[in-house]
């Protein structure tokens, strides 16, 4: 594509994600009616679509307030943060064969780090509210992270390895013989585990924990600074099914219908597993948390690691 | 761990069924649910069969309400009969307890199944003895507290009520 093209495309994908973060908020909560058995919001517009609008203009029109005790310049930045951050890696997703934004050699790596630059927004937002239930939030969510992303990158070596690639399209062109999904079945659910902890969603929502920490992190927080934080949500939700997607269920790859069909098709179905999550399984302890990560992720990423590697190296061999 | 693991696939699963059933949502101002006869609600003072109003203004009401929401006055009728001259239910206060219509010897006041009483100003869930009455029995068509109190009133004198012995002559020592 063109420069022009591409910058278009960008602009497309920016709006596109916000928007699609905001109606997901109103999805979520229909498909959360549907599993408790009640209806979510269904009032306002068809379907209760016109709920989306109505959120937006309440948190638009509400009163934008820095509490007077908090660290005002890092209060305003954090929520920023996690939201440029989740945008910025939408850069690497590669829609089709043709349509993505840029194809770095390094996109796999570029993900990895913006998804743990979102961490600091988390991390600020608790430290500047200057509240102790925001702190405690942001404490776990650091812990959190920190643990989860060790086996959340170490998770998908085993995609590089067979691949031989960091860049997203040959990942994808990789897995036209077969879904990286069955092959490498141990670093999916592992990177699935650790996305859901890395986008801080139920059932690993510690740093919100709303029944211990009344919020977590945002209990300061109000207005479009809130809206920032849960729109970070949202978009951390899609980029991680985009990056399941793309890398274990061959992202665009698909027959008879179009490559960018094929794509939204998986995304949506695995934004409604997540959100299936969610309606199921309650919220782990915070030791819990950890040793589910330590003592079960990590070795269980390790043996993946070790295994992929001999079979590569076999393969190669021959 | 294996069990954990299961069980958490298993609550997945049960979620997921849970598509196909209906919801148990209520969506109340169009589908009203039912509401018993007995329930508690909107308070009433209702008329005996004769169409009399059955309000002796005994405060009996007033003084089991624990939140003193019912104040009235009594006054009494040309005929004998006992009435509240005003008779004021403050509903911002009520708790819809039921204890007046517990302590109420004539039946007169009366909890119904209706509560969407709102209002936009504090001052019209005053509401007055007019607002009050029905025209009505209520949920006891056939009591009439005169009828059966010793009272005397115009056109049934002492020991005209029923299950009433005549009055005892306390000045004579004849059986």
């Amino acid at each position: 594509m063109s420069d022009g093209l591409t910058m278009l495309f960008g602009l497309f994908v920016l709006l596109g994600a916000v928007g699609a973060a905001a109606a997901l908020t109103w999805f979520e909560r229909r498909l959360l009616g549907i599993w408790q058995d009640r209806y979510g919001p269904n009032r306002l517009g068809p379907f209760g679509s016109g709920q989306v609008l109505a959120d937006m203009l309440k948190l638009l029109t509400k009163h934008d307030w820095v509490p007077p005790f908090a660290d005002k310049l890092v209060f305003i930045f954090a929520p920023t943060a996690i939201v440029v951050a989740m945008l910025l890696g939408f850069a690497v997703v590669p829609f089709s064969s043709s349509l993505y934004i840029i194809d770095l050699n390094i996109g796999l790596l570029f993900f990895l780090g913006m998804t743990s630059l979102a961490v600091y927004s988390v991390l600020l937002g608790g430290l500047a509210s200057n509240n102790k239930y925001a702190l405690l939030g942001g404490l776990r969510s650091a812990a959190q992270m920190v643990s989860y992303e060790v086996f959340m990158g170490l998770s998908l070596i085993g995609v590089v390895m067979l691949t031989g690639s960091f860049s997203m399209r040959d990942i994808v062109e990789a897995q036209r013989d077969g879904w990286y999904c069955i092959s490498q079945f141990l670093g999916l659910c592992v990177f699935i585990v650790a996305g859901i902890a890395e986008s801080h969603r139920l059932p690993f929502d510690l740093p919100e924990a709303e029944h211990e920490l009344t919020a977590g992190f945002h209990t300061e927080y109000g207005g479009m600074k809130f809206a920032m934080f849960m729109l970070g949500e949202y978009l951390g939700l899609m980029l991680i099914c985009c990056m399941i997607v793309t890398l274990f269920f061959g992202g665009w790859l698909g027959p008879i219908l179009p490559a960018v069909v094929w794509f939204v098709i998986k995304v949506f179905v695995l934004i409604c597993f997540f959100i299936l999550l969610r309606a199921a399984i309650p919220r782990p302890r915070y030791d819990q948390l950890m040793s589910l990560g330590w003592k079960y992720m990590l070795p269980l990423t390790l043996i993946n690691l070790v295994v992929t590697g001999a079979v590569a190296l076999s393969l190669a061999e021959v | 761990m294996f069990e954990a693991v299961f069980s958490q696939f298993r609550s997945i699963w049960r979620i997921l069924g849970h598509s196909f059933s209906r919801a148990e949502t209520v969506q109340y101002p169009e589908q009203k649910p039912y509401l018993a006869p007995r329930y508690r609600g909107r308070i009433v003072l209702t008329l005996d069969p004769d169409g009399e109003e059955r309000c002796v203004a005994c405060n009996l009401c007033a003084v089991a309400c624990p939140v003193d929401c019912i104040a009235l006055q009594q006054g009494v009728r040309e005929d004998g009969r006992w009435y509240p001259e005003f008779f004021r239910i403050n509903f911002s206060r009520c708790i819809m307890c039921g204890m007046c219509e517990e302590a109420c010897p004539t039946y007169a006041i009366q909890l119904t199944p209706d509560f969407e009483m709102c209002e936009y100003q504090r001052q019209s869930m005053v509401y007055e003895k007019e607002h009050l009455q029905i025209a009505g029995t209520g949920k006891y068509p056939d009591y009439n507290f005169y009828r059966v109190s010793g009272l005397k009133i115009a056109g049934k004198d002492k020991g005209e009520a029923l299950n009433e012995a005549s009055p005892i002559d306390i000045r004579s020592l004849m059986p």
